[in-house]
């Protein structure tokens, strides 16, 4: 009791003083806060992960184009590929094909002759595309010559220059196993073949990660 | 915008690759460069000028100057 009272005697000093030290401390933790974290987002090395699911020409663009970039910004990257995206790791990229057929936006437009023959957008309906022997070979046909013609590189290149960025590929075993693929089919730089288990830790990590 | 540089190191032809190229080739070029060479790039692409800013703010390698002439887009890159 005695000392209850002697506290409450002095509490408006204390209230005080404890009121300043709290406000002195969060200004210099503020501050000193804010520097490291400063400091450590500068550090820090930043990564992305690319979950890569498609396996046709124009779908296997995006994936290396943003890896490779990434990559030459310095950053870790990891894609995992999986399901028909598969393709994309095989030695042999030439079987890689667009399909105009179920493709509405894909544009159709000739990438030869004079300006007003390739402005021409070529609106076939799937009915007829479907019915054409050879269309979709044609049509990635004009599609590669399009890629050429405006400087954009080819898959081929592009995986490579990831590769050599550093860029690690990651096969998915189970769709290796489920579509009867050998790893022989793949290309050498394929760092690992794993599952989702783990993969999703590094996706968890990763400060981008993109399902393509 | 005409700025000229004329003491480079290394030069890279990007002219008529389109995006990611001349980023990808303008760091495989940078790689061959110790610090404080000087890179010039020479690019086609209009959406280089963008990226090369970029790919200069995040990679530390400073941009020393960006200018265009007749369509075509010249860099000078410092090495960090």
């Amino acid at each position: 009791m005695e000392m209850q009272s002697e506290k409450t005697a002095v509490l408006p000093v204390n209230a005080d003083l404890d009121r300043a030290i709290t406000e002195r401390v969060d200004a210099i933790l503020d501050q000193r806060l804010e520097a490291k974290l400063a400091a450590l987002k500068a550090a820090r090395v930043p990564s992305m992960t690319i979950i890569a699911t498609k396996g046709t020409l124009d779908w296997a663009y995006p994936p290396f184009i943003l890896a490779s970039t990434a990559a030459a910004l310095g950053w870790n990257v990891s894609m995992f590929f999986t399901f028909y995206g598969l393709e994309l790791l095989k030695k042999d990229l030439s079987s890689l094909r667009v399909s105009p057929l179920g493709n509405p936006a894909m544009p159709m437009k000739m990438p030869f002759g004079p300006e007003w023959f390739k402005s021409i957008g070529w609106n076939i309906p799937n009915a007829v595309q479907s019915i054409i022997p050879g269309f979709e070979a044609f049509a990635t046909t004009m599609m590669r010559q399009t890629i050429k013609n405006n400087g954009v590189a080819d898959i081929a290149e592009l995986r490579e220059l990831s590769v050599e960025a550093g860029v690690n590929l990651i096969g998915c075993q189970m769709t290796v196993d489920l579509f009867g693929y050998k790893r022989e089919d793949f290309v050498a730089d394929v760092k690992e073949y794993v599952g989702a288990a783990s993969f999703l830790p590094m996706a968890r990590d990763a400060d981008v990660s993109l399902f393509i | 915008m005409e700025v000229t540089i004329v003491n480079f190191d290394k030069e890279l032809d990007a002219r008529g690759l389109s995006c990611p190229l001349p980023i990808l080739k303008t760091k495989k070029a940078l790689n061959d460069l110790t610090t404080g060479q000087v890179l010039k790039v020479v690019a086609t692409d209009p959406g280089s000028v963008k990226d090369m800013q970029a790919f200069s703010t995040q990679t530390g390698n400073p941009l020393l100057s960006s200018a265009e002439e007749n369509k075509t887009f010249v860099f000078f890159m410092q090495k960090k």
